[in-house]
Order: structure tokens, then sequence, then C-alpha cells
């Protein structure tokens, strides 16, 4: 059996632990916004936190989370109060098609954790998730402005 | 473009919809015209017409627009309900917005027509196509409101006025809100009098940026794409699809499959026939079972020797060889001006230059999936498509029901370009739904994404330019050798598949005056589809990165050469998707502008460049100047895109925007490394491992987009900003290293 926290709550799993994280959230969580792109930890699409780093949940499986606290896409706002990267994201008006986008703010909340201040080339290293609606020009205007909007609050 | 096979929606046609708790609703069949929507699949690079709109007012003063065509990303859940908010005189930041379903009747002769209002996206139509009537159906809504008002009011309707919400009579000071007055607007007979539109200098949100509506939902996790769908007891499967070109299974297994825990069922999916029309793509067989992660375990179990079918021996080589070898021959001409031997014969200087287009996928980031749930009563279809009403005709062909019997839902798209016209998957969904009389939910997974698209054709190209002493262009011809995606289109003869891949209207066509235009149909098992500005992009390419080397070969600056060819300000006629006129001065436009703001000519350091190409796409004008960097080890960057933008009328400019940054990424991402290659009949490329997708890293830090306004009628946006990009490219990176890259993907030619 998998015990893990889901968004602050306490779930238990008893089925396949080869199973990926990613469809554990999606099929049994109910947690959709963690999207499927490729499957092989290429695209980003389905990042999501493990104990405030972010993962891709496609390759990760359940028997790796086993007592981990995962956050996703639903859980990073804090209730109404959206996060820094979610107010950058609407700012900037990111989104194009919007599929990527869950799993870009995910890479981007973590990435702000260790990286305050990133600069462009911090962007280019650590921000990997594809946007095959090519939204990279506004999604880096937004992770600087996510950067001020975060320090301003905090 | 009308003809008599058109349908004629009458004012008769307009009608309120429902009246529900206070709320007006109105459903606006308004357009002049409309077409079937069994022609409109057939015409997504012509135009699919029709308009109207959901408009519900509610009493909280919150009114929600309903847009009719799919939202893929290209922004119509913002700008569709833009236009009918103008007219409506609603205050837009109370405007909420949503998806119609797909809307189909019986018309007077028994021919399935739009009900209300046209409803694919695609060909960068949706702008173009509501137009006139989204507005229309803004303000018929406004007209009952008026006249609600001015009823309660007793004063005359034609002394009110509205503006954000409120109708107000100036001279008593009396006022009204949308929300107070809506149900008594309700209850009112749509006038007879046809709504007058606003003159253009009276809009007050038409031109205006707007943000995406469905910011905050897409940014919580929360908006809703077909593969967030669900339906009460549906079952999910994937499908093992034979991976070669028409294949199929000389031998199944599936008893390891069948005994995975929570495998249901699995069902065989029949292949189209060869070479005839595609339904579904290919032989299969669907795992069905209570979740995902069984299904996609019970396909891993499945054991199955497929036969490699009929083009078992072709590679993306083979191919390539093939294309040469058709153009050593003669070709169907498609457009012959003058008399281009002689004026070649005769020409002072002449110049040539092959070019290699490689298939591409769409691979749009949601993967293709549906769910279907087939009954006795009637057909649900749920999911992420570009031209629903194809979904409801291919599953209604299938299984021989009544068109009006088959609901369909579009969802958000994840990503189109083009691919989700085609609505294969729908029909794959339904098939498995009725095999294991159940709904179901198919996903497909990336492999399958990438091994079963149709994808951009691939071809060869061939131009050959002649000018004469005096420096005068007097001979062009442009020579094609494709795999064209008409291929297996229905009813389309071998000798109409030109068409979909040369338009003999474009530049340098009436500019020239001995023109050639010849076509090669090539041989490919590869399915082949609309990729995002189909033709334009390998049309682009040749024609804008042959200027540059005919400028170089001649000694003169490429931006020079391409004014003097465009010339003046004039209509010449566009027969093809985007006209009836391509106006070369309006391009002329676009590329002087783009060159001031781009600085186009002015001094580089050292290992950087900048080209500049331009193209009249689907009714836009657009140019771009690309900067790049190459290092030492041929490592490019590109670290500016400069764009000028002429689509008329601007509805929404951070839209257009949005749209170009969106082109110039694809185009980027497209020009440097994709290509999907052929091994034995079968597609070998299977996920964005060796498909590389670009990512930030190799995006450009800045892009810019200057647009022109000046008062035409609007074109579309979301294929225009692509077409320029790949020679803009290729013209900068031959300033730098002297090399013309002729083959695209540019992958790692720079570093050889
Ligand atoms: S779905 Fe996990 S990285 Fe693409
Ligand atoms: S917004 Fe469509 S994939 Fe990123």
């Amino acid at each position: 059996m998998v015990r893990l926290t889901v968004n602050g709550e306490e779930r238990e799993f008893q089925g396949d632990e080869e199973m990926p994280l990613l469809w554990y959230l999606r099929e049994e969580a109910g947690l959709k916004g963690v999207k499927f792109g490729c499957g092989i930890a290429q695209c980003g699409a389905c990042t999501v936190h493990i104990d405030g780093r972010a993962i891709r949940s496609c390759v990760t499986q359940m028997a790796a989370v086993d007592g981990a606290s995962v956050t996703t896409i639903e859980g990073l706002s804090d209730g109404e109060t959206l996060h820094p990267v979610q107010l950058a994201w609407i700012d900037e008006d990111v989104a194009q098609c919007g599929y990527c986008q869950a799993g870009q703010i995910m890479a981007v909340a973590a990435m702000l954790e260790e990286t305050p201040d990133p600069s462009d080339e911090d962007i280019d290293r650590n921000l990997t998730n594809i946007c095959r609606c090519g939204t990279y020009y506004r999604l880096r205007k937004a992770v600087h402005h996510a950067a001020t909007l975060r320090k301003a609050g905090s | 473009m009308m003809d008599g096979s058109l349908l004629s929606a009458t004012r008769r046609d307009f009608l309120r919809y429902a009246t529900s708790a206070g709320a007006l609703i109105v459903a606006a069949p308004l357009s002049a015209c409309s077409r079937r929507p069994g022609e409109v699949e057939a015409l997504v690079d012509g135009p699919p017409a029709l308009v109207g709109a959901f408009i519900v007012i509610r009493p909280d003063e919150t009114v929600l627009i309903a847009f009719p065509n799919p939202e893929m990303g290209q922004g119509v859940d913002t700008s569709l309900p833009m236009l009918v908010a103008e007219e409506l005189g609603a205050d837009f930041d109370k405007v909420e917005t949503t998806q119609m379903p797909l809307e189909l009747k019986r018309d007077e002769d028994g021919e399935i027509a739009w009900k209300y209002v046209g409803q694919g996206s695609g060909g960068s139509y949706s702008i173009v196509g509501h137009w006139e009537g989204l507005r229309r159906a803004g303000a018929t809504a406004r007209m009952l409101l008026v006249a609600a008002a001015a009823a309660e009011m007793g004063v005359d309707a034609a002394e009110l006025t509205v503006a954000q919400g409120v109708i107000r009579h100036e001279v008593s000071g009396q006022e009204t809100t949308f929300g107070a007055i809506a149900s008594a607007a309700a209850a009112l007979d749509v006038p007879e009098e046809e709504p007058a539109l606003k003159p253009s200098e009276d809009f007050t949100l038409i031109g205006t940026p707007q943000k995406m509506k469905n910011a905050r939902a897409i940014v919580t996790g929360n908006a809703v794409y077909g593969i967030d769908a669900e339906v009460p007891g549906m079952l999910h499967a994937v499908i093992a699809r034979c991976p070669y070109f028409d294949g199929i299974a000389n031998s199944v297994d599936d008893r390891a499959a069948r005994s995975v825990p929570g495998v249901r069922d699995v069902v065989k999916i029949e292949r189209p026939p060869l070479d005839g029309p595609y339904g579904v793509q290919a032989e299969g067989y669907a795992v069905v079972a209570d979740s995902v992660w069984a299904a996609l375990k019970g396909r891993d179990a499945l054991s199955i020797d497929w036969n490699h079918g009929p083009y078992a021996n072709e590679s993306s080589p083979s191919f390539q060889a093939h294309c040469e070898n058709l153009l050593t021959g003669q070709g169907q001409v498609v457009r012959d001006d003058g008399d281009f031997d002689a004026a070649f014969a005769a020409a002072a200087t002449i110049h040539e230059a092959h070019y290699w287009q490689p298939y591409v996928s769409h691979a749009p980031l949601e993967p293709q999936n549906c769910i279907a749930d087939v009954r006795e009563d009637g057909i649900d279809i749920i999911g992420p498509m570009q031209m629903p009403s194809s979904a409801n005709r291919l599953v209604a062909q299938a299984f021989d029901r009544d068109r009006l019997s088959i609901r369909v839902q579009p969802t958000r798209l994840g990503g189109g370009f083009g691919r989700r016209l085609t609505s294969d998957y729908a029909l794959e969904a339904a098939l498995t739904s009725a095999a294991v009389g159940k709904p179901v939910k198919l996903l497909w997974t990336r492999e399958d994404d990438l091994r079963h698209d149709f994808y951009r054709p691939s071809g060869m190209h061939h131009l050959r330019a002649a000018f004469d002493a005096e420096g005068a262009l007097t001979a062009w011809t442009h020579r094609l050798a494709s795999a064209s995606k008409y291929y297996r289109r229905p009813n389309m003869p071998e000798t109409d598949y030109w068409q979909a891949e040369l338009y003999p209207d474009d530049f340098p066509a009436h500019l020239v005056d001995n023109l050639r235009v010849e076509y090669f149909s090539a041989r490919s098992g590869a399915p082949r589809g609309s990729w995002r500005a189909p033709a334009h992009t390998a049309n682009a390419f040749v024609v804008q990165s042959f200027l540059d080397e005919i400028a170089i070969a001649r000694g003169e600056d490429p931006l020079a050469l391409r004014l003097r060819l465009l010339g003046e300000s004039q209509e010449l006629p566009y027969e093809q998707h985007g006209g009836p006129v391509f106006n070369p001065g309006r391009l002329a436009g676009v590329l002087r502008l783009a060159a001031e703001k781009g600085d186009y000519g002015a001094p580089m350091s050292e290992g950087c460049g900048r080209g500049i190409a331009a193209h009249f796409t689907f009714g836009g004008y657009v140019a771009e100047v690309v900067d790049v960097k190459i290092d030492a080890d041929g490592r490019l960057s590109v670290p500016r895109v400069v764009a000028a933008v002429d689509v008329g009328t601007v509805v929404n400019p951070n839209g257009i925007a949005a749209q170009l940054e969106s082109g110039v990424n694809d185009g980027l991402s497209t020009a440097l490394r994709l290509a999907i290659n052929i091994e034995g009949g079968r597609v070998v490329d299977g996920n964005f491992d060796t498909y590389q997708l670009m990512r930030i890293a190799d995006a450009p830090r800045e892009i810019e987009t200057h647009i022109i306004d000046n008062g035409d009628p609007p074109a579309g946006m979301g294929e225009m900003g692509l077409p320029p990009l790949a020679p803009a490219l290729a013209n900068a990176i031959f300033q730098v290293t002297g090399r013309r890259i002729r083959n695209l993907p540019i992958g790692d030619q720079l570093r050889a």
C-alpha cells in the first residue's frame, strides 16, 4: 500500500504500484490539471511538486511516492488567492491552447524557490517544458514578472 | 465564392432560442449565406462561411457569449465574442465565453445544414467568416433590449443610447441595465428591420487589446480539454495500430492482454479500403479497460504479427529519390502564362535551385482522444475537434444513422495545427463503443500520434528564373514533386492533387509575363493532411529563399529586389483561399515596415546575420526580419524577430501579437529540427526524444509585432505568422556563413 498526501489531503493507494503517478492523479484523485503529453519525461505537461521539487509524474511510479507530499496545479494557489506565478501568467497573457501551462507553472514555481531571481540563462537551463503553441516569449516575461511579484509578496 | 448550392438563411430563421430565469437567449443564423457542413470540410483551405451566436444575459449583468468555432489556442474564445459584444454594447469585462456544441439541422430540401452558424476552425477563417454575422447577432440582441427599455421608460427607442451594458435616455435621465431589462426583451418579437451595424470609427471594443477570456481556468488547471472530459460509466481504450502504412495483422494473440486485470475486451478496428478515403487511419486492436493504465498494460501485452503492407520499401531517402526522379520528366502544367521556354532561352541571366521539405507532424501537445457513446437511440461524441461536423459525418456514415441523432460536443483543444480537422479518432472511439456497448474514452499516446498523423506533405521543389539585360524578371517556373494532401480525399482525381500544394496565383503570378507552374504527384504511403498554413509554409520557404539567391547572384539588395518585383499597390486576382484579391503593394508595405523596425541592412557584428522574407497567406500579409547568431561550432541562435503584419481591420491586437509569436516559434521549431523519418514503410519517430520540438532555450528572446491597420476587411491571424520565418532565417544564415539552406530541417547542416 502507498500512503501519500495530495494537495494537503492524506490518501491511500492499493493498486498496481508500477502505475505512474500521472494516472493516479488524473484518474483516481480527479486532478485533471495534470496533463499527459509524452509519457517519457520529455514535455513536462505532467509536472507536479513532490516535497516542493518539480517532477514529471508520467515517469514516477506509485511505489516511489510512498510517504510523499504531492502538490498539483489545483493545490498551488492559496484558495482563491492565486500563486504569483499564476498571477504573472494572467498578467502576461501567456496561454494559447493552455495545455502545457499547468506544467510550465509548476516548473516555474519550483524553480523560483531555488532561484528567486532567475536570469535568462537560468530560465534556459531550468525550463525544459515544451510548449507546442510557442508561447515562450511571453512565458519568459512572465517568469521575470512572477519573480518580481513573489518578492513583493514575501 | 457563392454558388447555387449555398443555403439562404432568411430573417425568419432568426429565433429567440429560449427564455429562462430572466435571461434573454438568442441564437442567430444571420448570414446571407451558408454552406452545408459536409461542404465546409472539403473547404478547409477555402472559406467555410457562416455566422451567428448565442447570447445569454443574466440578471447579475454578466453576459455569456458562446463562440461557435472550436478554441485550440488561436483565441476565438475571446475574439469572436468581441464581435458580438461590440454591437451588443456589453461591458466586455462582464462577458464570459463558452464553447457552442455542434448544431445541425435539416433544411427545406432535407439536406443537413448548420442550425445556426458555421463551426469549424481552419484556414484562418474564424474572424473572416463571422465578421458580419456575429456583429449582426449582437446588434439584433441590442435592438430587443432597447425596444424593451423604451417601452418601460415610455420613450422613443431612437432616443436611447447603449454603452457598457447600460441603456440610457439622455433627455429624461432614465436608465436601465441589460440584466434588468433582459426578461422583458426576451418576450418581444424579433424586429423586422435589419439591425444597423456601427461604422468602424464608432468601435469601442474591436481594435482594443483584450486578454484571453479563459486564462484563469487555464492557470488553475480547471480548463476542460477533451482528455479531461468524462461521462458516467465510461470505459477506457487504447489501440494498437498497424505501424506500417496500410498494413494489416497476419496474426493476433490477445490472451495475455485479456488477462491483465481491468481489461474488459479487445476489439478489432478495420483499416480503410486501400487507396480509398480514410475513416479511421489504420487497422488496429482496441484494448478496452476499466482504467487508462490497465488499457495501456493490456496493449503492451498484445502480441501482433504485422504484415508490412504495400509500402514496405518506402523510406525517407527512397521517397526523396522518387521526387528527384519525377522532376527529370514532364509534369502536369497547372499554370502557363506567356511562353516560358522562349523567355528562358532569351534571358540575359538565369537562376536555378532545388529545395527539399520533409514530412512533419502536427504533434498537438494534447494527444488525440475522444469519448463516444453509441446507443440505439443516438450517439454522443465529445472531444477535441477542429471540425466537429466531420466527426458527425464520419460516425453517421459508419453506423448508417441520421446525422441529427449524433450529438457532438467539441471541447477546448490542446492544440490543433490542422491535425484535428480530421476526426479519425472520433470514429475509432465510436467503433469501440459500439463493439463493447458502453461509452468509451479513447486515448492516443504520443507514439500513436507521431506514427499515425496526417503529415505535412513532403516534396522537392525546382525553381528557375530569368532576367533580361535591363534586369527585369522575364520568366519564372516553380516545379514541385510532392505527396499531396489530397491523396485519398473522396471523389478527388489525381489530376486535382496539385491544388493543395501549389497556389497558382501566388507571387510572382501576374507580375511576370512568362510563368509556368508544374506539378508531379509523388507516391507515398504516408497519410497527409493540412498542417498550419498548409502549402504556404513550403512555398514561402522556397520562393523567399530563391529571391535572396537571385539578389545575391545579381549583386542586388534582397529587400530592394523584392520591392521592385512587387511594385505598386494594385489588386491582382487571387482565386485560392484568401482571395479574391492579392495586393502586392500591401506585401511591400509590411516588408518596408519590418525592415525599418528590424534595422534590416544595418551593420552586424561578427557571427551575426539578419534575413528578411514576406508572404501572403490566406488574406494576410506578414513580413519578418530574423536575426541569427552562429558561433564557431556552427551553433545557431535567434535572438530577435521583428514582424510587420497587415491583416486588415484589427479585432484584437493582443491576439494578433500572440499568433504572430506562435507562428514565429512554430516556424523556427520546425525549421531547426523537425522531420518525420520513414523506414521500411513505417514512421520511425515516436516521441519528443527524436522529434525535437523547440524548448524555451532556443526561442527568440525578442519578438516584435508591428501592425498596419488600414481599415481593409479583416483577415485571420492563426497561420500567417509562420511562412516567412524559415526563409528569413535561411537568408540570415547565408549572410553569416555563405551556406544556402536548401533542405529542411537545418539540423546539423551548419556543423558539417
Ligand atoms: S507527459 Fe510527462 S513529461 Fe510529458
Ligand atoms: S499553450 Fe499550447 S502547448 Fe503551450
